[in-house]
């Protein structure tokens, strides 16, 4: 089935998010959708999937014009999606999310045939080698798993054309290769499929053609035979350096000493095992591993946001675990969460209260009890101007900002106190390229300050960019800690469990 | 059509200025022209349902046909009557002989509304911490209960006999507010669930203290406590012609109290981030737990003071209907308040004026008092609403649409 | 494809760095059953007896009462419960799982002691075994519609707090109707029935109020609910004073017909307790077991738990989330309203101010110690319906126990419930979260 797309437009509000956006997809090709996070990728899929009603332009398949009311529609019209953020109901089964929506039932009282569900997840499992168990509940899954049931949910429906957005983000190398070739295998068989990514390296392994998008619009179009760097300048629009500059780490005394942590969860389930480690002043120890196995809880067993279980951190002498959070902080420790809108931003408060979430009881921003309102806002100008906040005011609330600007808040509250170590969780995730490149700049700058710094990054490029060392973690482990010049498929096979040796 | 041309008329608007349409849609879009749709649309159904009820108008209207003009009278008759009454039950009786009676409605509305304040004033400081109490009732149950027992079984010299059992009243409230406090904190228990069933718990308990001698009255068979000394009782502030006592003020210094804890100290901005965001404030070193039990603690207290109004100012005895139901209409003063100190302080009165209102309504206009609850009702859900009101009386929907606190 | 590569999410603690498991169990069944052992065990006079009648005069199969020595027999259960409690600290500390068997042989020995206790010496009175069990039944009812009407909801993501208010409505619409109809037909069962039928429609309207403002306007679903209830109370009492008051044939104590099904109700206790009983009732009965089945079993009840646990999903694959909310909203406020004509036309009863007292949020309780399923929702129910029907027993043989703390039980057991003293409760994901897209 070939599909077109004419002149979409989307606005949110004054936003323009599509601005007449031209797309042909053909049948039995593999159409990538290149460019970077906040582009408007995801939006023109939405349309495309009747998740939201486009403003302008029309959807043709096969060239008749398709008017979609909701995702229903689209469905039956052959379209399927496999989102980013999965949409599979937790505490179903594999068989029941794969039946949601188009069930098939059985019998007088007309009740649901699971059986034929189940058969049915087995059959594409089988063709496809997926390996997924039909009864397995869904919240008891892996990412990797949970993705293969959303590729059998859009393959049931028997969709000719599948979108995969953002596909690869909580994926391993090797993974990611695995994925690709069922892009391939579906490709082959006639599917035609739209890869939305901002991975270079992806779209070059699979694309057939490439359509790159900034700011809502098509820039223009590219062969999959175009340089990296070509590709990068279009996503962008000027010239980027792929490598970001730093010196050689001068690294100083031991600053954190991890010693035999362990985390287990409220399920009783281990999340991290005896790990330890310890790291200098003046360096970065980048953790890389796919997400989920133990770096998040890592990250927050050591400002104590999840208890320990056993073992201990060092923060230069001083013990940190199981000391309250706010000790912590106080001890010398910066933050920088995973999820900012979610653990380092309060969505609904000023831009200026944001900045002293952590320093709001301290001086000069309160005396006793009392708040100094007129401290706090001198304070945030000053942040605001040297983080390069993005704003109409101080006053304004944290959640009218850019993801950008928000971490650029975050930043300029944790880097605002002079800092022992810094821990930067996902610190670039879902920026723009600008952005991206004014978070490492600050990180290596709190290196070069004498700062130990721990990046966990689940994206590899970004690993290979700040690390002066790399540490990488499996099932809760750390199944070893490498120079940042170690190759990719060893990174990769080691992110899959291997260890040092043996991925070498 | 392009893109380029829709975004110029987008843009027009914005040149001119403040004109006077600019200023016109800023007056439509504001809260408060919603806050008072809100009351009229209310009192407006309010009106149908006094017609639909009315046996003068359902006379006339079995004639409809005939003379017309007879059903809109007797209707137009009900209605006036009704919403008179309530303004001479509330804020002044023009039809009373001396100043004294002409001016006591209104002082009648101020006693009414000193328990809504006090606990709309907590409840309001939950709202805004993210913690849904609907425990107001339990807690001025609880509050009353201690505070009037303090009242009439202690006996303590003047001034300090007050103060003793005010603070037991606020002792009392508070711990029925720490109870779900402390189990959301540890244990994750859903407030709303924990303090309905508080409420009940709550009046249980005083029914079955009622119902023995330490607080029963001598020589009464019903479940009433004796009067509290009048050492403990709140002074009237307005003399002895007026039931206005100096619990209102207390109120209202609650309501600046509430606002400074809220707005200037660093206890409220702790509230209003766990309350915003309870992830981002424990991250950045805060005491959730803490938090939550704090504002349930100090949110039960204010209830208590509440409590402490009816037994040791309005009612002077502990009786099973202490708390009348109160706690219930403390929810909607706090959400026509928007949990706002001043916002609170004026929807109390407001509602207040509805209660202080329901003895002239049943005997001058024949009509229940609960038609004060049904306008109670209907005004928060319209406030709650705003598009709805827009709706109805086809405003133009605001660039940014405000939601509603809680 | 092969799956060498999976995040631990499945995996057993290793055993040294796993926390113990949980002792709330053992210790909240020991801590009640000591309370027990000191007040109903070692509190039942020697030498006394209590006698258990089983059998109403009316029954058509009589059991001979049945007299046991008071004390002994307290002392008995409650030691028994003892070892229960003791079983459990046992299973848990060599980390057998021992199923629901032990709290259920636990509870059941703590209220036999409690009954042995309270009618031991009590010659005039004895234990109404049968009448308390139909009491139970009775009491039980009007909570399982409210239960099941939350439970409708919240599984599609609403959460109703204004099942009391939907109660109230639907008790008042009844006994409207019920008294229209009698009046209209000269038959009061006529107009029973058709009050019945009115019930729902009531309960319906408020439904359709919730998802107006919780559905279409975002508004706060507990918010909606609580004001929804002041206002059915507003409404109601307003009726009830003027078009009540005026024209009093519009409210009569009209009741619903017991049905007594042949054979089935000649069975001992089993019989007069559930097989002679009006329509709601058994209505009540046909309520649990279709939902028990449609929501785990048929097409609507998957699309209802999808569009409750994760809306956007449940909207991907093409089902209109906010239209299932809505239906489902306005079906639970039917079923409550259902629920309410207990309180009129099938008890007998005229119409009263607030006439509900609370059994709605009682209800509320009861579906989230059922866990949101018709079976858990029944199961709670009954034991509340048991509560009050143990009250009204003590009520007539007399006891140092305050009805006020009977009364207050429903209440307690539904904190400690909550506090995760009796498992962990988990309410559907998208409760109380207004879907927008």
């Amino acid at each position: 089935m070939k599909l077109e797309l004419k002149g979409i437009t989307k606005r949110f509000g004054t936003f323009t998010a599509n601005d007449s956006i031209d797309l042909v997809v053909e049948p039995g090709k593999v159409h990538a959708l290149l460019g970077e996070n906040g582009a408007g990728k995801s939006t023109l899929m939405n349309v495309l999937f009747g998740l939201y009603v486009a403003d302008e332009g029309e959807v043709l398949l096969d060239g008749k014009p398709a008017d979609f009311d909701g995702p229903g529609d689209a469905m039956a019209a052959g379209i399927g999606m496999v989102h980013q953020h999965f949409m599979l109901v937790p505490p179903f089964t594999v068989a029941e999310n794969v039946m949601l929506g188009h069930e098939q039932v059985k019998g007088a009282a007309k009740l649901l045939d699971l059986e034929a569900a189940r058969a049915k997840v087995k059959e594409i499992s089988d063709r496809f080698k997926f390996d997924v168990d039909p009864d397995a509940v869904i919240e008891d899954l892996p990412v990797g798993a949970q993705q293969r049931v959303e590729i059998i949910k859009a393959l049931s429906r028997d969709a000719k054309i599948l979108i995969l957005d953002e596909p690869t983000a909580v994926l391993t190398p090797q993974e990611t290769d695995e994925l690709l070739s069922i892009v391939k295998d579906l490709r082959d068989a006639g599917t035609a499929v739209v890869l939305i990514t901002h991975k270079l390296r992806e779209v070059q392994a699979v694309a057939d053609t490439i359509t790159v998008i900034r700011r809502g619009k098509v820039v223009g179009t590219a062969e999959p035979t175009a340089s990296q760097a070509e590709l990068a300048s279009l996503m962008v629009g000027r010239d980027v350096s792929m490598t970001v500059d730093k010196d050689e780490a001068k690294p100083g005394k031991v600053m954190l000493t991890v010693d035999d942590l362990s985390v287990v969860d409220e399920e009783g389930i281990a999340r991290l095992k005896h790990v330890s480690f310890n790291v200098r002043a003046g360096e970065i120890l980048a953790i890389a591993g796919v997400q989920g196995n133990g770096q998040t809880e890592l990250a927050e067993a050591l400002l104590g946001v999840v208890p320990t279980t056993a073992g201990t951190a060092m923060l230069d002498g001083e013990i940190i675990t199981d000391k309250p959070i706010k000790d912590v902080l106080h001890s010398g420790m910066g933050f920088v969460p995973e999820d900012r809108t979610e653990d380092g931003l309060v969505a609904s408060f000023t831009i200026a209260n944001n900045l002293i979430l952590d320093l709001h009881d301290k001086a000069p921003y309160a005396k006793g009890m009392a708040l100094q309102p007129k401290v706090i806002a001198e304070e945030a100008e000053k942040h605001v101007e040297q983080f390069d906040v993005r704003t109409t005011s101080i006053e304004a609330t944290a959640s009218s900002l850019s993801g950008g600007n928000q971490q650029k808040v975050v930043l300029a509250r944790e880097l605002s106190r002079p800092l022992k170590l810094l821990i930067a969780s996902q610190p670039t995730r879902g920026l723009d390229v600008g952005s991206i490149e004014f978070v490492h700049k600050r990180i290596i700058a709190e290196r070069d300050g004498g700062a130990a710094v721990i990046i966990v990054s689940s994206e590899l490029d970004e690993v290979l960019a700040l690390a002066d060392r790399i540490a990488v973690m499996y099932h809760g482990e750390i199944v070893g800690i490498v120079p940042p010049d170690t190759d990719r498929d060893t990174l990769g096979l080691m992110m899959a469990g291997a260890h040092e040796e043996e991925a070498a | 059509m392009s893109a380029e041309a829709v975004k110029k008329s987008d843009d027009a608007p914005s040149q001119e200025g403040r004109d006077w349409r600019g200023l016109l849609r800023e007056i439509t879009e504001s809260s408060w022209i919603v806050v008072v749709l809100a009351v009229v649309a209310s009192l407006v159904i309010g009106g149908l349902l006094i017609i639909f009820a009315d046996p003068a108008v359902a006379e006339a209207a079995r004639y409809f046909f005939a003379r017309p003009m007879d059903t809109f009278a007797a209707a137009w008759e009900a209605v006036s009557s009704a919403y008179t009454a309530m303004f001479r039950g509330s804020i002044w009786n023009y039809s009373g002989d001396t100043f004294v009676q002409q001016f006591r409605p209104f002082t009648e509305t101020l006693t009414m509304a000193t328990p809504l304040i006090f606990a709309g004033l907590g409840l309001g400081i939950g709202f805004r911490a993210g913690l849904f109490n609907i425990g107001a009732q339990g807690q001025i149950i609880m509050g009353a209960m201690l505070g009037g027992w303090v009242g009439f079984a202690w006996h303590l010299p003047v001034g300090l006999h007050l103060l003793v059992a005010v603070v037991a009243s606020m002792l009392g409230g508070a711990l029925w507010g720490f109870i779900p406090g402390i189990l959301k904190a540890k244990t994750g228990a859903h407030e709303v669930i924990v303090t309905i069933m508080l409420n009940y718990v709550a009046a249980n308990l005083l029914a079955y203290a009622l119902s023995t001698d330490a607080f029963q009255r001598p020589g009464s068979d019903n479940p009433q406590s004796p009067v509290v000394d009048t050492t403990a009782q709140y002074p009237l502030i307005l003399g002895e012609s007026y039931r206005l006592h100096l619990g209102f003020l207390l109120a209202l210094a609650a309501a600046f109290g509430v606002w400074w804890l809220m707005e200037r100290s660093t206890w409220g901005f702790r509230f209003r981030a766990v309350g915003a965001n309870p992830r981002a404030a424990r991250t950045a070193g805060m005491n959730v737990s803490f938090g939550i039990i704090a504002v349930m603690t100090i949110a039960g207290g204010l209830a208590g003071l509440a409590g402490s109004a009816q037994v040791l100012g309005t009612e002077k005895a502990l009786t099973a209907g202490i708390a009348g139901s109160f706690g219930f209409d403390a929810i909607t003063v706090a959400l026509l308040g928007r949990s706002r100190p001043l916002g609170t302080v004026l929807a109390g009165i407001l509602f207040g004026a509805f209660r202080a209102s329901g003895p002239t309504l049943q005997v001058a206009a024949q009509l229940p008092v609960d038609i004060v609850l049904i306008l109670q009702s209907l005004i928060v859900l319209f406030i709650a609403a705003p598009p709805l009101v827009r709706f109805l009386f086809r405003l133009p929907t605001p660039t940014n649409e405000k939601v509603v606190a809680a | 494809m092969t799956t060498t590569l999976e995040a631990p999410q499945t995996e057993q603690p290793d055993a040294d760095v796993a926390s113990g498991p949980s002792w709330k169990i053992p210790i909240l069944l020991g801590v009640v059953g000591l309370i027990a052992f000191i007040l109903f065990g070692l509190g039942t006079p020697s030498g006394t007896h209590t006698t258990f009648v089983v059998s109403r005069g009316s029954d058509a199969i009589q059991i001979p009462s049945w007299a046991v020595p008071a004390q002994a027999f307290a002392l008995f259960l409650t030691i028994s419960a003892l070892l229960l409690a003791g079983v459990s600290a046992w299973g848990v500390a060599t980390r057998r799982k021992l199923g629901s068997w032990v709290p259920i042989l636990f509870g059941l020995a703590i209220i036999a002691s409690i009954l042995v206790w309270a009618g031991a010496g009590k010659t005039a009175t004895s234990i109404q075994v049968t009448g308390l069990l139909i009491g139970t039944v009775v009491l039980a009812t009007p909570l399982v519609f409210g239960a099941l009407a939350g439970m409708v909801c919240e599984r599609s993501g609403v959460v109703n707090i204004a099942i009391e208010g939907q109660l109230l409505s639907g008790a008042f619409m009844a006994a409207l109707v019920a008294g229209a109809v009698a009046g209209a037909t000269g038959s009061s069962t006529v107009g029973a029935y058709a009050g019945l039928l009115a019930a729902p429609l009531a309960g319906a309207l408020l439904g359709a109020m919730l998802a107006l403002f919780a559905v279409r306007y975002w508004v706060d679903q507990i918010v909606v609910g609580v004001v929804l209830n002041v206002l059915a109370v507003g409404l109601t009492n307003f009726f009830f004073g003027t078009v009540m008051r005026e024209n009093p044939d519009l409210n009569r104590a009209i009741g619903l017909p017991d049905i007594t099904i042949p054979l089935l109700s000649d069975i001992p206790v089993v019989g007069p307790v559930f097989f002679d009983q009006n329509l709601l009732v058994y209505a009540m009965y046909a309520l649990v077991i279709i939902f028990n089945v449609m929501l785990f079993k048929s097409r609507w009840g998957l699309r209802v738990r999808a569009v409750g646990e994760h809306p956007k999903a449940a909207d991907t694959v093409g089902i209109k989330v906010n239209r299932t909310r809505v239906r489902n909203t306005i079906l639970g406020g039917a079923i409550a309203g259902l629920g309410g004509a207990f309180f009129t036309v099938a008890s007998g009863l005229a119409f009263n101010k607030e006439m509900t007292g609370g059994k709605g949020y009682i209800a509320l309780a009861a579906m989230i110690l059922g866990r949101w399923s018709p079976k858990g929702a029944l199961a709670a129910a009954m034991l509340f319906g048991f509560a009050d029907s143990l009250r009204e027993q003590f009520g007539i043989i007399g006891t140092s126990i305050p009805s006020q703390f009977l009364a207050m039980l429903p209440y307690l057991a539904t904190i400690f419930a909550v506090a995760g003293l009796v498992g962990h409760v988990r309410p559907p994901a998208a409760e109380n979260i207004p879907y927008k897209k």
